[in-house]
């Protein structure tokens, strides 16, 4: 738990040194910068659901899709202003959440896995043919940037900035959740949920309350997400990015608070940086990744984790030996 | 007294095999009550039968008079039954400190002041008084997973009386741990019972923790109850001797 204080001072700095630092960047470099922001976003709610309550999902572009599609038809089609669509995008997905994760988390894991497959793909098939609503493969255009005091947000740098003020308040109140009680309930059900239950831990309602509290998080995403592309289609919200999201997640670090933001640098930026290779980048993504995981299955910040705890031990005169790890029993 | 819990002519079968057979017990108030018997003689499949992990084939459990047969572990730890497992159940990525907390906060408040309130849910203070009661206050900031077998299955024991229990039930808490470290135990168990009125119901093979700890036995053999009473007699018990040496 006191590792999530250092994980606000780093986020902190994080945010400021991104506030300052892109002022010279040209269009697509800030765009880029954008996108990573708005797939942390959605990787974050991931990690809640996945790294946080060990449940696997494999919804979560489908949930971005959702907020995405809310945001630009109430944004563009009802002239609705933006942090309206906003709030309705997030509490849309929590809401479809709680639908989907009251049947679904009787089963949990694999099962649960399934249902959320199930569920991407009728959110992708409704996207691509319900024309009437979401303009099937021609997509929604013209969808409005937000406006801060008046001042609609049209240049690149302001709407990033704005992007990046969304996503460290989105972060913040993630931050508040996991040191609240609520985070400790979490990863002592993902630990142990037999005996979390017999310590009084209603284990169903918190695995819903993740799972719901990621999807919203992944709806909050599609909020940023449509007004960043200005033009949304199915393809971004198809199973493949919902399995890219999850591979994200465990690249970064699954259940480290700060993963979702080096997880999404590995499948925004990466792709970019090896756009030299041509059409050989999947190859040297995929490689990458798997090397990546080999070394170290904790992912980035498994890695950074271990580094600091060898430089700590380095440092502190030998503990008492380790305990003997018992089996664990289910 | 009316008992803390009572069973009553509880049964369990498995296919063809009866492991608890009208097995009815109580418990009083303020006694620490031992559950002894040969391996097999379905002392956890009785206490699994209680606590709601495996439904009773027949028979009732009442809690206070009140039927909680079957009830979810959740659902009876919220009327106030605690337990430790047989094997080790603390979870090794918290400290000390948030395996405490972590066992109160579910009892205290309701689900939105756990999410909008106070980190430690108010339990600090309690978690430091339990940390000093089972000699852990060195370790406090430890992860439970570095602590000694024996310093886990003391934090173990010290989670079960985060909430305040009504009733604990133990299921081998001396199961391998080093002399000294039981001493500890058997001594801290006391002190609750004594002083706190703490009501237990303990399952363990080590005899002399049994005999030093317990106020009363049940002794189970094959399913059923064969014989009850104070430590000494039992222990002088002809069934209990032939049960224990084989006949």
């Amino acid at each position: 738990m006191r590792r999530l204080d250092l994980n606000l001072f780093v986020l902190l700095l994080g945010a400021a040194i991104l506030w300052v630092a892109p002022a010279g960047f040209g269009n697509y470099g800030l765009y880029v910068l954008s996108l990573w922001l708005v797939t942390a976003v959605a990787a974050m709610g991931l990690n809640l659901t996945l790294g946080y309550a060990g449940q696997v999902s494999l919804a979560q572009a489908a949930f971005l899709g959702l907020g995405a599609y809310a945001t630009a038809l109430m944004t563009a089609k009802l002239g609705l202003p933006w942090w309206l669509a906003f709030c309705a995008s997030g509490l849309l997905c929590f809401a479809i959440g709680i639908g989907l994760g009251v049947p679904a988390l009787r089963v949990q894991h694999h099962y649960l896995a399934f249902v959320t497959l199930a569920f991407a793909t009728v959110v992708y098939l409704v996207a691509r043919n319900e024309q009437w609503l979401t303009g099937g493969v021609y997509g929604l255009a013209n969808i409005p940037r937000p406006a801060v005091l008046g001042d609609k947000l049209n240049g690149n740098l302001p709407f990033y900035r704005f992007v990046l003020a969304v996503a460290l308040g989105l972060a913040l109140v993630q931050w508040w959740i996991l040191r609240s009680p609520w985070g400790r309930a979490f990863q002592a059900l993902r630990e142990n949920p037999l005996r979390a239950a017999s310590l009084g831990v209603d284990v169903r309602l918190y695995t819903l309350l993740a799972f719901a509290l990621g999807a919203a998080y992944g709806g909050f995403a599609g909020a940023l997400y449509a007004p960043l592309v200005e033009f949304i289609d199915p393809a971004p919200f198809a199973l493949s990015q919902s399995l890219m999201l999850l591979l994200m997640v465990i690249a970064g670090g699954a259940g480290y608070f700060l993963s979702p933001f080096l997880g999404a640098l590995v499948g925004v930026a990466l792709p970019e940086w090896l756009r030299f290779t041509g059409g050989a980048y999947l190859l040297f993504f995929a490689g990458a990744v798997m090397v990546l995981l080999v070394v170290s299955p904790q992912g980035l910040m498994g890695l950074a984790d271990r580094a600091v705890q060898l430089v700590r031990e380095r440092r502190r005169r030998p503990e008492p030996a380790a305990a003997p790890q018992p089996s664990e029993v289910r | 007294m009316s008992p803390v819990l009572a069973v009553e002519n509880l049964t369990r079968r498995f296919g063809g095999l009866t492991a608890v057979d009208d097995v009815s017990l109580a418990v009083r108030p303020g006694e620490i009550l031992g559950v002894i018997g040969p391996n097999g003689s379905g002392k956890s499949t009785l206490f699994n039968c209680i606590l709601g992990q495996l439904k009773p084939s027949s028979g009732r459990v009442r809690l206070d008079g009140e039927d909680v047969t079957g009830l979810a572990p959740t659902a009876l730890n919220r009327r106030g039954v605690s337990r430790t497992f047989q094997l080790l159940q603390v979870f090794p990525n918290l400290t000390v400190r948030e395996n405490l907390i972590l066992a109160g906060q579910e009892h205290r408040g309701s689900l939105l002041s756990r999410l909008a309130g106070p980190r430690d849910a108010g339990l600090s203070s309690e978690a430091e008084r339990m940390t000093a009661f089972f000699r852990l206050s060195h370790l406090a900031d430890a992860k439970a997973g570095r602590l000694s077998y024996g310093q886990q299955k003391l934090l173990d024991a010290a989670m079960a009386f985060m909430a305040g229990p009504r009733l604990v039930l133990l299921d081998e808490p001396a199961g391998g741990v080093n002399p000294t470290m039981l001493g500890t135990l058997r001594d801290r168990l006391k002190a609750l019972n004594a002083e706190a009125g703490a009501t237990f119901v303990v399952i363990e093979h080590n005899m002399d923790f049994v005999m030093a700890l317990c106020t009363r036995l049940v002794v189970l053999a094959e399913g059923r109850v064969i014989a009850e009473g104070e430590p000494a007699s039992v222990r002088a018990d002809k069934a209990v001797i032939d049960a224990y040496l084989g006949h």
